[in-house]
């Protein structure tokens, strides 16, 4: 009962008979969908639907917590990132992570963006210097700060700082970018420049966001997934599963029946 | 791929040292906690508790003054300091709520929770010992309820904070002043809370031995009369530890092990109360 | 009705009256202890008092010197011994310790903050103290007391009984309060605000030290200034190992004295006004000392953590 596409095209990750266990709480039931390289995947579903559980997956944030038990595959390029020996900081610096809050490092605005690249090694000041100022300026941010890149970033705006770890996260090129809500927290004007950026991304790298805003899927994303009590009902087209859901559920859903 | 290698190797070694740096505080501790329980538990003995004060050079006796004084010390001062330290925190809840004075005077109850407690046994004696010309129980337990009305204040202060203003508002609106609010209502929702704070309170206060070296004194016989020097297990530790008799330094230790259960005791009560109010 | 009016009115009345209680005895304190020592203030001065390194009772000669020094050195020792540790205990208590070794060592912490502080005394005087003489004074002075300049500070044979056996005293006393307020501290980080870090790929310890100490820094520091009032002003743990002598000692590990241990071994005993007076005196320094250590931590580092 659960209608996923085949859609052809090259698999970044493939999930394969997903089971994810929080305690005792069977939390992801077997899911199995192939999200498309340097595409743009939304999540959707009501709340408590298993959505960002399943986003903090793929960069096995769940790790950081005990209780938890993964079953089943997740694999990111041929290698199944769920093996126990899978690195855990090299997985994370190849997918990134916005969170729904802003979360800016308590240091200044250049050392926010820099971070990442110093933790890969990147000492060269020049090559910090362009580096930052690429992902500043990717991230539509650098007209805004460019003058005061060594004040601290606590003094930006909600939208300004979400921005900000946007450059933060693609400063260290990721191959995939994981965004949990990343507008819940903002204001109409701020969450229009996030789903700009989003949108920038397509073809570049390899997006996977979670949104409780149907509509915000709709506007941004090529493929959408539709959970339900830890179940994918399902994988589509966003455009296809907009107009014609193959699902009740999801209809139902669409329609606002439920959620 | 250097950089990993660097981050990975820093990280274990600081991994190690901070499990190294508590194994080491903790080793401290238990090394504490063990002499306490081995030379606590093998001088406990009926004798202890029930036997009057020993002679110095006498091998039999007890702690009997001392464990008597100190609960009519403790209850004295909690007799005095509850009362005074719910009406305050009263007041700055529901009186002066975020007024400058009420803030202020929430500043300075934290400034004297942090008084030495040696200098509280200071003041009490230059303002009742020296006048009245003696040492006296009373005395010890004036300079413990003066170190418990800002512990009770505040605690009082943050539980009445907590009770919802729509409770208050419901019985405001069925005609209760504001005195009946305060005792119906308010004080009632927040009970548990309140006398969580105060078990914590005599906790603390309980071990204390600095205030009452110069109030209460110490007494070597047994004596209920508040007015005269009176022993306590602390201020008996101290004499005893110090003194050259094998058995007096054994009781010392035995009143250790009592007094350490019965701070740790009100202080788990007191922790189990909070855990309680929390789950509900 | 007139009853209940005047009821109420009688309440607010008495809890302010309380209330107010609290700032008079603050304030008597300090009036009181100031009259008390104003024999000793007029007679010996305040820069005078505070230099002078005599404290001799049959003479009449008191100079508080040798129990400031000692106040302040131990305090200082233990303070930089209780940190590293403390701290440690909070790293390993927050984001090293597995789950179910943190609810209990954590609890133990707490409890340990509990225990009177006089059977730490106690215990300093019967094992740590000649532990310090058999086991740690040798190897104190094979290996600080060959130092250059400062080997000094860590010569000389005593009975275990000293300065620095009563600030390491000292400094397992305040162990568990500072680490159990630098924990709290490293618990107010956010959690997703360490998740994002270890989202770019930061290990734990690139955690801790970018991201949650950062962020704690003004909870720890002020958590550390009021460790350190509490270690100005404690009594009982270093009255038994301190030694009561009232001189400046050469070295670390020769008695000394502080004020604490000053009025805990000769209030009693002080048989004249001026001697009286002088420990009055002392009383007063150590107040105002605490005062100030705490509003520097209560109100310049803990009041902006928690605005």
């Amino acid at each position: 009962m659960a209608y996923i596409i085949e859609h052809g095209l090259a698999p970044k990750i493939t999930v394969e008979n997903l089971n994810f266990y929080y305690g005792d709480k069977h939390v992801l039931k077997n899911i199995s969908f192939k999200i498309p390289e340097n595409k743009i995947t939304a999540l959707i579903g009501p709340s408590g639907c298993g959505k960002t559980t399943l986003l903090r997956c793929f960069n096995r944030m769940h790790d950081l917590y005990p209780g938890n038990r993964y079953e089943g595959k997740i694999i990111l390029d041929g290698e199944n990132i769920l093996e126990p020996k899978y690195d855990l900081i090299k997985l994370r610096t190849r997918v990134g992570m916005v969170f729904q809050k802003p979360t800016a490092f308590p240091m200044s605005i250049f050392d926010n963006v820099a971070y990442g690249l110093r933790l890969k090694g990147i000492k060269n000041k020049s090559e910090l210097e362009d580096r930052v100022e690429k992902a500043l300026k990717d991230a539509a941010l650098w007209d805004e700060v460019k003058d005061r890149l060594n004040a601290p970033a606590s003094g930006l705006s909600g939208g300004q700082q979400q921005r900000l770890c946007i450059a933060r996260a693609i400063a260290v090129e990721p191959e995939v970018l994981l965004f949990d809500e990343p507008t819940s927290a903002l204001d109409p004007i701020s969450t229009a420049k996030i789903e700009e950026l989003v949108v920038s991304f397509r073809g570049k790298l390899t997006i996977v966001i979670v949104t409780h805003n149907m509509q915000q899927a709709a506007r941004v994303s090529d493929f959408t997934a539709f959970m339900y009590l830890g179940e994918l009902i399902e994988f589509n087209k966003t455009e296809e599963m907009f107009i014609k859901p193959k699902e009740k559920l999801t209809e139902d859903y669409l329609t606002g029946r439920f959620g | 791929m250097d950089a990993f290698k660097r981050r990975k190797l820093a990280n274990a070694v600081v991994l190690l040292l901070s499990t190294a740096a508590a194994l080491f505080g903790i080793m401290w501790l238990f090394w504490i906690l063990g002499v306490l329980l081995y030379k606590g538990f093998s001088t406990l003995s009926l004798e202890v508790f029930l036997g009057n004060p020993p002679s110095p050079g006498d091998n039999t006796g007890g702690l009997k003054h001392a464990i008597v004084g100190q609960t009519l010390i403790v209850l004295t001062a909690t007799i005095i300091g509850v009362p005074l330290g719910i009406l305050a925190g009263t007041y700055l809840s529901e009186y002066g709520k975020n007024s400058k004075l009420a803030n202020f005077i929430r500043d300075m109850s934290d400034v004297m929770m942090s008084v030495p407690s040696i200098v509280v046994g200071t003041f009490i004696y230059a303002i009742l010992v020296k006048p009245v010309g003696h040492f006296m129980g009373f005395a010890g337990a004036l300079s413990l309820a003066v170190m418990m009305i800002p512990i009770i204040l505040r605690t009082t202060d943050d539980m009445l904070r907590m009770v919802p203003p729509e409770l208050r508002e419901a019985a405001y609106a069925l005609g209760a002043t504001k005195f009946k609010v305060i005792k119906d209502v308010v004080y009632r929702s927040a009970i548990t809370g309140i006398l969580t704070g105060v078990i914590l309170a005599v906790a603390r206060i309980g071990g204390e031995t600095a205030p009452l070296l110069f109030t209460s004194f110490n007494n070597n016989f047994f004596t209920l009369d508040m007015t005269q020097p009176m022993a306590s297990l602390t201020v008996t530790m101290y004499d005893y530890a110090m003194s050259p008799y094998e058995y007096w330094q054994k009781l010392a230790w035995a009143a250790a092990i009592i007094l350490t259960f019965g701070v740790l005791g009100a202080n788990i009560l007191g922790r189990i109360m909070t855990q309680w109010k929390f789950k509900k | 009705m007139k009853n209940s009016k005047l009821l109420d009115w009688t309440f607010e009345k008495v809890s302010f009256a309380s209330a107010l209680l609290l700032l008079i005895v603050l304030f008597a304190l300090f009036v009181v202890l100031y009259k008390e020592s104003s024999l000793s203030i007029h007679t010996f001065g305040i820069w005078k008092f505070i230099t002078s390194k005599v404290w001799n009772p049959p003479l009449e000669k008191f100079g508080g010197a040798p129990a400031i020094f000692g106040t302040i050195v131990s305090t200082i020792i233990s303070i930089f011994i209780a940190v590293p540790v403390a701290i440690g205990i909070a790293i390993f208590l927050t984001e090293v310790a597995p789950p179910f070794l943190k609810t209990p060592v954590g609890v133990a912490i707490e409890l340990l903050a509990a225990i009177p502080s006089i059977i730490y005394g106690m215990w300093g005087l019967f094992y740590f103290a000649p532990f310090m003489r058999d086991k740690l004074q040798p190897v104190i002075h094979a290996t600080l007391g060959k130092l250059p300049v400062i080997g000094e500070w860590f010569s000389g044979y005593t009975p275990g009984i000293g300065l620095l056996t009563a600030s390491i005293v000292l400094s397992i006393m305040i162990l568990p309060f500072t680490a159990a307020i630098s924990r709290d501290s490293f618990n107010m980080v956010p959690d997703i605000l360490k998740e994002s870090a270890y989202a770019l790929g930061a290990t734990k310890w690139d955690v801790m030290k970018d991201v949650v100490i950062p962020y704690a820094k003004m909870g720890v520091i002020g958590g550390i200034i009021l460790s350190l009032g509490r270690a100005l002003g404690e009594t009982m743990a270093v009255t038994f190992v301190m030694g009561n002598q009232p001189v400046i000692p050469q070295s670390l590990l020769e008695p000394a004295t502080s004020i604490t241990v000053t009025l805990a071994n000769e209030f009693t005993e002080a048989d004249t006004d001026l001697y009286l007076s002088s420990l009055f005196y002392l009383a007063l320094i150590l107040f105002a000392l605490s005062f100030v250590v705490i509003v520097i931590g209560k109100f310049l580092f803990l009041k902006k953590v928690e605005r």
